[in-house]
């Protein structure tokens, strides 16, 4: 990619801005029978699987039955976190008026508790988008994912905690919103988080209960089988959803911003931080579904509460429109997307001075100046 | 099958299915939102029903019978059901009485309605509904019932659409071999669209204690309601003069547009007229002023008085409240009025105090209001 910023002036922006409102508009009114049968053949598909899956667990004496098990248990926990739990708790169904699609209501089949889940990231993470200091998601406050962020010796560990985190993904889902790193160094007291840390206890007990205790138990001498299933699906899982969601706002190309250049925001301009913040992953329709559609995560973040399976249909105009306006449009193969992750995660486990990367100048809005393909970042916004 | 599986009784099946190791295994979603899956009407928790049957008793009214789960309570003669439908993809709900008898022995119950132009769910149950349609049930609800005691003459008097609560009423005096007299008395506008016509016609010829009359205010010797078109309930027949004739009108139940209820309160003795209003009051009535505006806390979202109902503009703001049957008799809509005065549309009180629960959907403004919407 050797695409640069364009130096949109403020009626370029509000022209953006109402073009995407129009695409958004046609794709609401066009709601229909279609979206609700489709989100209902999942949760079916879905709900199908793990009842197979779960059923294959209980015959691990057979080799293949479990790793048929895994497998399908593994899919199930995929499609429930992301194509079916992540969009319903956008809300992307609250048009339906159907409780069991209401984004208020959904509860997803991971440690992390919905109504945390919808704070930190439909209000945080969606609203504060890659802006440096504001979105937790940036390096979920283990990682070292952009050079805004000063190195310290502690990211040498980079590339192994990205490792850990992959592995045990829905547990820094869960803790995301203690903001462990600010209680280490006593920003953030305990005592404020003791109602949040109560309703990870909630949840995320019954979810242990359930996949490593009750499961495993009513399988009889088959226990270990089944809770090693129970494990591996849950890992599977994890870094599945660890792997497309780094590729959504981390791969070479995406910019972070500063507080300061995104304090007074336009309509127009958080649209074009939403485009410049995301990008998205090429594959076949079974994979954007595995994807939870988040490999189309630019028109995501563009029109989160429109039911995702959508996404591909918009993709077309939204690619369209940047073009018109010279905005880059950043999407690849899930193998690029990744490598360029990882080729991150490990530079910047290293001082700058080693890595010839030029410390960002913080009232820079394009953060990466010297990352070898953006070689002429412009501000963004006015 | 489901009947077996969920019946009301401590089946074996049911108790497993509400433990707390079956909860706990089907955690977070529940054990409903597996049930539901093998079967759509079945759930330990939400009351639904399934449609068996589909038939159009007249030209633009449609009849269903509905089966409901384990979850039912029954209801009474004259009471309405909240329903909800999925048309478009988007649940809507809608209030019908049933028109069956409160005996009925399969458990199963029916609601006519007629397909208004403008009514979405009705023209669309009209055009579309089908056998395996499942519904959003609520609980019976509504007072317009017949007293325990049954009085041993009654009037069932009825316009248009309003014929369902008074046709279970006269269904299910005759399931209890009621001996007092009943005058079934029907307003339409033309013979053509009166659902239940023959039935009604048969059970005149069968039942000695019951007329059927069917007035059609169109015809050339029609007219609208006059204590007339009933027959004579005095007992002995005849004993009573046409002067105190009025004062000794039975037990009246009347359903059916204001203009007919309004004339039939007129001609009775007011303490022994029951009645229930089929139209939208909104409509029929006018609207408030509109000074001031309608500010909506919860949404931060204020927008000038229309002087349109207080949910209309909730609407119209892009709000979408919990609301029912749109007249002022589900209390769905119900929410919490913070400041300002409001005119209720079916009483036409005014009420200045500022923090109570209201009816949105037959409220307006009387200038500025506050919802906690």
């Amino acid at each position: 990619m050797t695409d640069t910023v364009p130096d949109l002036t403020p009626e370029q922006l509000e022209i953006f801005g109402c073009e995407l409102d129009a695409i958004r508009q046609r794709a609401l009114d066009d709601l229909g029978d279609r979206d609700l049968e489709y989100i209902r053949r999942l949760i079916r598909i879905q709900r199908g699987l793990e009842v197979t899956g779960r059923g294959l667990l209980f015959a691990s004496v057979i080799p293949p039955a479990w790793v048929a098990g895994v497998a399908a248990l593994s899919v199930s926990k995929i499609l429930d976190n992301m194509e079916i739990g992540h969009n319903v708790m956008h809300g992307q169904y609250d048009w339906t008026g159907d409780p069991a699609l209401s984004g208020h209501g959904f509860e997803w089949d991971t440690a992390c508790p919905s109504d945390q889940w919808r704070h930190s990231h439909n209000y945080m993470h969606h609203t504060h988008t890659n802006i440096v200091g504001k979105d937790r998601d940036l390096g979920y406050g283990i990682l070292r994912i952009s050079e805004e962020q000063s190195w310290n010796p502690y990211y040498l560990g980079n590339p192994l905690y990205a490792v850990l985190l992959a592995l045990f993904f829905e547990w820094g889902v869960a803790f995301h919103d203690l903001e462990v790193e600010r209680l280490g160094s006593g920003d953030v007291a305990w005592a404020e988080k003791r109602d949040l840390l109560a309703g990870i206890w909630r949840k995320a007990s019954r979810q242990v209960l359930k996949d490593y205790v009750l499961f495993p138990a009513l399988a009889g001498p088959q226990a270990p089988l089944v809770l090693a299933g129970n494990v591996s699906a849950n890992i599977v899982r994890n870094v599945w959803t660890f792997t497309i969601i780094f590729c959504g706002h981390f791969p070479s190309g995406v910019l972070e911003f500063s507080e300061e250049e995104t304090a007074d925001e336009t309509r127009g301009e958080w649209y074009f931080r939403q485009l410049l913040g995301s990008a998205n992953l090429t594959g076949s329709k079974l994979f954007h579904v595995m994807a939870g559609n988040l490999s189309h995560q630019i028109e995501h973040h563009l029109f989160p509460d429109i039911p995702a399976h959508r996404y591909g249909e918009i993709a077309a105009e939204v690619s369209e429109l940047c073009a018109r306006f010279g905005i880059p449009y950043n999407t690849g193969p899930l193998g690029r997307q990744f490598g360029s992750v990882v080729k991150k995660i490990c530079r910047l486990a290293l001082p700058d001075r080693l890595t010839g990367v030029a410390r960002a100048r913080s009232a820079d809005v394009a953060g990466p100046a010297s990352a070898p393909d953006r070689p002429d970042p412009l501000p963004v916004a006015g | 099958m489901y009947t077996e599986v969920l019946a009301p009784s401590k089946s074996l099946g049911h108790r497993v299915l509400r433990s707390r190791l079956i909860e706990a295994l089907a955690a977070p979603h529940g054990v409903d939102r597996y049930l539901e899956l093998v079967r759509p009407a079945w759930s330990l928790r939400d009351l639904r029903a399934e449609v068996t049957a589909v038939h159009h008793p007249a030209p633009g009214s449609v009849t269903l019978t509905l089966r409901p789960n384990h979850l039912w309570q029954g209801f009474e003669a004259g009471q309405f059901v909240r329903c909800t439908f999925e048309i478009g993809g988007c649940r809507r709900a809608r209030c019908y009485s049933p028109a069956s008898s409160a005996h009925r022995s399969d458990g199963q119950f029916e609601l006519t309605l007629r397909a208004h132009p403008e009514g979405l769910v009705s023209r669309f149950l009209h055009d579309h509904g089908a056998p395996g349609m499942i519904v959003g049930l609520d609980p019976a609800a509504g007072d317009f019932v017949l007293p325990a005691e049954r009085p041993e003459h009654i009037a069932l008097i009825s316009g248009g659409s309003g014929i369902t609560p008074v046709m279970s009423m006269l269904r299910t005096l005759l399931d209890e071999g009621h001996r007092g007299r009943v005058a079934f008395l029907h307003y339409a506008r033309t013979p053509d669209r009166v659902p239940y016509a023959r039935e009604l016609a048969q059970i005149a010829v069968k039942a000695p204690n019951v007329s059927v009359d069917f007035v059609y205010t169109r015809a050339a010797r029609g007219g609208h309601f006059h204590p007339h078109h009933l027959p004579d309930l005095t007992d002995p027949p005849g004993s009573a003069s046409q002067a105190t004739r009025r004062s000794r009108l039975p037990e009246t139940y009347v359903c059916g547009p204001p203009g007919l209820i309004d004339a039939v309160c007129d001609a009775g003795d007011p303490e022994r007229v029951h009645n229930e209003s089929f139209v939208p009051l909104a409509r029929t009535l006018d609207g408030g002023d509109t000074a001031g505006a309608v500010s909506f806390a919860r949404s931060g979202v204020v927008a000038p008085n229309t002087g349109a109902t207080l949910l209309e503009q909730a609407e119209a703001a892009g709000l979408k409240p919990a609301h029912g049957c749109r007249m002022g008799i589900c209390h769905t809509c119900t929410c919490r009025k913070l400041a300002g005065e409001h005119r209720n549309l079916l009483t036409g009180e005014v009420s200045c105090a500022g923090d109570e629960d209201i009816q949105i959907c037959v409220s307006v403004p009387a200038g500025s209001v506050a919802l906690d919407l």
